[in-house]
């Protein structure tokens, strides 16, 4: 397979041709901040955390769903990005009712250390408060929509890594919500095979497991990266 | 399993529309059309069908119907009143059957009433042209309707709430 090179930050850096920024940049030692990407599922550029500034396009670019392309130059960091990114952060923070205090992913949910690490201590927008409800019927897994931020990654991993297709996306734009095959109770869900991927990688406390309190849902997502491995790649190893 | 367990007909009707598309998963948007086409709205039921023929997981086919504006899910009111506008419907007098409909209850079809008892809707051939003009009243298909027969049936479904109230 044809190799690119390309600059990342002022990096010289060669990435085979269908890998993505991201990956590229990653395989660099350059972090690039994500929530929707998982690794080894595909991506839907859903979160648009990881824009990144492509020289000659005046739009921002997704770098998980941008593939390489030859004498490419990336900016990862800037103060412009910077700005999108926190924008997006706060924007995540209004719509839903995140109350993090009472959340069972406190401490250990990815839109938190995230608006953290953007320096987030207030949200400019005003919260939208909607009223969403709780799943509590499937017995061993609840869903909080209000914690949701449509990641789509519940949706991704039972889709492809799990293969029941039980979740998916239903209604569009600010109403759009998580749901089990036609919108029925999760408890009830016939395709629902109960293995709990899509708890596993939800990076905010709106997939929890049941009986966990405040700060208890500390995920072991090494679990999902091996099944996830063996599954695409037919690799079957721990990480360290 | 051949055509839906009901036997009811559109359900044939949606199995050849299928057929023409080779079940394909990519023309699931086009079959959704066509459902709604011949039963004014989509209910679980359909859903599941159309999930089930076209080899879907039916959070998928949900997903797809309610993103789009186009889609009518189960509509609001507590009763349905589908008026066929097919061909042998229409000319059999169908729009009149509509129209007496859509004054007796205040609103255009594709709409529900206020108080949420009535939804009315239209459907294009629902495979029933030798009784034409029909209409399907809660699921249940009617032969040769007037305008007369559509409002005595409007007027039935009102007495129950008129006695409540
Ligand atoms: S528990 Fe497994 S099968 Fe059930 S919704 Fe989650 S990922 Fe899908
Ligand atoms: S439930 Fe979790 S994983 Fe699924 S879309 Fe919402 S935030 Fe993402
Ligand atoms: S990680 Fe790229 S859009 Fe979400
Ligand atoms: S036109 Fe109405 S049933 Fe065929």
């Amino acid at each position: 397979m044809a190799a690119k090179t390309l600059k990342i930050d002022g990096r010289q850096v060669s990435a085979a041709e269908d890998t993505t920024v991201l990956d590229a940049a990653a395989e660099a030692g350059i972090r690039i901040p994500t929530l929707c990407h998982l690794e080894g599922v595909y991506d839907a550029g859903a979160c648009r955390l990881c824009l990144v500034e492509v020289a000659g396009t005046a739009k921002l670019l997704p770098a998980c769903t941008t593939l390489v392309a030859e004498g490419m130059e990336v900016v990862t960091q800037s103060d412009r990005l910077r700005r999108y990114r926190r924008m997006t952060l706060e924007l995540l923070l209004a719509e839903r009712n995140h109350v993090c205090a009472v959340c069972v992913a406190n401490g250990h949910c990815e839109l938190q250390s995230l608006a953290s690490e953007h320096g987030i201590d207030h949200v400019r927008y005003d919260y939208r408060f909607p009223r969403w409800g709780v799943d509590a019927t499937h017995p061993r897994f609840g869903l909080d929509h209000n914690r949701c931020i449509l990641c789509t990654r519940c949706v991704r991993v039972c889709w492809h890594i799990e293969g029941a297709g039980t979740k998916n996306v239903a209604g569009r734009g600010a109403k759009s919500f998580i749901i089990d095959d036609l919108n029925q109770p999760w408890g009830d869900s016939e395709s629902c095979t109960s293995c709990g991927k899509c708890v596993l990688a939800c990076p905010t406390g709106a997939l929890f497991d049941r009986g966990s309190t405040v700060g208890e849902m500390e995920r072991d997502r090494t679990k999902l990266e091996f099944i996830v491995n063996a599954r695409e790649k037919k690799q079957w190893i721990v990480s360290e | 399993m051949t055509a839906h367990a009901s036997g009811d007909k559109r359900f044939k009707i949606l199995e050849a529309h299928i057929k023409k598309f080779q079940a394909r998963q990519d023309a699931l948007i086009e079959v959704l059309h066509k459902a709604q086409e011949l039963f004014g709205y989509l209910e679980d039921d359909l859903l599941l069908f159309v999930a089930h023929r076209l080899k879907l997981p039916p959070s998928r086919v949900y997903g797809v119907a309610t993103f789009y504006h186009f889609f009518c899910l189960k509509p609001q009111g507590a009763h349905t009143c589908v008026v066929c506008l097919g061909t042998a419907c229409y000319v059999k007098g169908s729009a009149k059957v509509l129209a007496a409909a859509e004054a007796a209850a205040g609103i255009k079809s594709g709409e529900t009433t206020p108080d949420s008892q009535l939804s009315l809707l239209t459907a294009r051939c629902i495979g029933a042209c030798a009784i034409a003009p029909a209409v399907v009243y809660d699921g249940q298909v009617a032969a040769k309707q007037t305008p007369e027969m559509v409002l005595a049936q409007l007027e039935k479904w009102r007495e129950p709430c008129k006695a409540t109230t």
